[in-house]
């Protein structure tokens, strides 16, 4: 029960896109079309479980014996790049098409700020290791329903007449506001 | 403290390092060199009309095909193909260049508005709904969805008439306009010598009466090009003449018999007055080649 809790809360009332305000690049970056969305989805769910993972025992395991908190972000950033890379090198031998399908946005996410950002937050948290795991992929979760929830949006946006001042970015940027309004809906249920 | 900083940080950093290179070395991918040899010839334009997904899909699909029978970048045309064959060591087929051409006339002027659309200015949407604002449902909708399609900045609608216009020298025949025109009007056609070509600007398959009432400029099927023809190029079929580019010898008799004007020549120099003859003939006639052009009827 306290992990169904812990998903709800981490999807949709601190939704990491629409309440937590990280990793805003991409959801404005590949939101133009769903299919890129799910693949960027995808590739978020599995890189931050990962990631999460390996900083976690990064964390317990070498920075806090040695009293290196300090070099937390430092660190972390060198592991998450490094675990990308790996994880891109493995696929594109053993499966071939999840690496067509992922494509470009695998090494991108290494940038992503909400994979830093969960990273950092189970630390200051104090989940345990399954807790991080549960709360890292429903945060992801989270990122990949804002995402494809705001390129069906613009989808359909893109199909009506808007005035040429706000074309483009400005009404995607007021959608994404409403957006996280909307979700704003969501608080307090749990 | 700062001594182990520096080690445990250099420490990941070389676990890291020797990680990935021992993975790189036991995950290596051994691609066919050849691959991207083909792929440096190839025009990188990734438009995707040879019907591959990008430049680097046709380059694998060249080098593991058996020949180049039925593989061709129509972008680079014949050009590419035989350079690609070069270096694959196979024989290239050989294809005479297409060009996009867009098979309606119904200016603003010929074609009266009947109503008026307000909705999406989509060409694919509009012509869910119903067949346009004018009384030809077969005709160009004018809301350029081929503009939108093309990569290269090659088809673009005039406003005046709310047709698209075709640049030639820009135009790759990559065929995006084709499919994204939702009634089927854009053709690939054989770009002929010195680009003369011959063809019906018409794609209305109604009987002479309704077609010429929603149109002044359509095709009415009336069958004097195809009696005029002395090479069995032109057929009637519902009401709507089709020149095979293949037979069509250039002679430009169709195009003065045409009681509409439908049929339309283009790249030619211009005729003598008082001769309804063919004034210059090409000088060589174009020889009868195998072509792969597509009849998109």
């Amino acid at each position: 029960m306290e992990y169904v809790l812990m998903f709800i809360a981490a999807v949709f009332v601190n939704n990491v896109v629409l309440a937590q305000f990280l990793g805003i690049c991409p959801f404005l970056g590949v939101s133009k079309k769903i299919d890129t969305a799910i693949g960027m989805g995808l590739a978020v769910v599995f890189v931050l479980t990962v990631s999460t993972l390996f900083t976690f025992l990064l964390q317990k395991h070498l920075l806090n014996p040695l009293g290196l908190g300090f070099m937390q972000t430092v660190s972390y950033i060198l592991v998450i790049a490094s675990l990308v890379q790996l994880v891109e090198i493995i696929l594109k031998k053993v499966s071939p098409a999840l690496y067509q399908a992922l494509g470009v946005f695998l090494p991108l996410i290494t940038t992503n700020c909400c994979i830093l950002g969960v990273a950092i937050l189970v630390i200051q948290k104090e989940y345990n290791l399954l807790e991080s795991i549960v709360y890292a992929i429903s945060t992801a979760i989270g990122f990949a329903l804002a995402l494809v929830i705001f390129a069906g949006i613009r989808e359909q946006l893109a199909m009506t007449h808007i005035p040429s001042g706000m074309k483009g970015t400005p009404i995607a940027l007021i959608t994404a506001g409403l957006l996280a309004m909307a979700f704003m809906g969501f608080s307090g249920i749990v | 403290m700062i001594l182990i900083a520096i080690i445990s940080l250099g420490g990941i950093g070389a676990v890291g390092a020797i990680l990935l290179y021992a993975t790189s070395k036991k995950f290596e991918i051994h691609e066919d060199p050849r691959i991207a040899r083909v792929q440096e010839v190839l025009p990188g334009a990734n438009c995707g009309g040879c019907g591959f997904p990008g430049c680097s899909g046709f380059a694998n699909a060249c080098v593991n095909a058996e020949n180049l029978d039925n593989l061709l970048c129509p972008v680079g045309g014949s050009a590419v193909m035989e350079k690609v064959a070069i270096i694959l060591e196979k024989e290239a087929s050989k294809t005479d260049p297409t060009v996009a051409v867009v098979r309606c006339n119904g200016t603003c002027e010929a074609r009266p508005k009947t109503n008026q659309y307000n909705g999406v200015s989509s060409c694919a949407i509009a012509s869910m709904l119903y067949g346009g604002e004018t009384g030809c449902s077969y005709g160009c909708l004018g809301f350029g969805d081929c503009e939108a399609a093309c990569d290269f900045d090659a088809i673009h609608i005039n406003p005046e008439t709310r047709l698209p216009e075709v640049i030639e020298d820009k135009c790759t025949s990559c065929g995006a306009c084709v499919k994204a025109c939702p009634k089927n009007i854009i053709e690939l056609r054989k770009k002929g010598p010195k680009s003369r070509r011959i063809f019906v600007s018409c794609v209305n398959k109604e009987k002479g009466g309704v077609a010429r009432k929603a149109c002044t400029n359509a095709c009415i099927g009336c069958g004097k090009c195809e009696k005029e023809c002395a090479f069995g190029a032109i057929t009637i079929e519902n009401n709507l003449a089709y020149i095979d580019p293949v037979k069509c010898r250039l002679c430009r008799k169709c195009v003065v018999v045409c009681p509409t004007m439908a049929i339309h020549e283009l790249n030619f120099p211009p005729r003598k007055e008082k001769d309804t003859e063919p004034a210059v003939k090409p000088q060589k006639k174009p020889e009868p080649i195998e072509t792969t052009t597509p009849e998109n009827k």
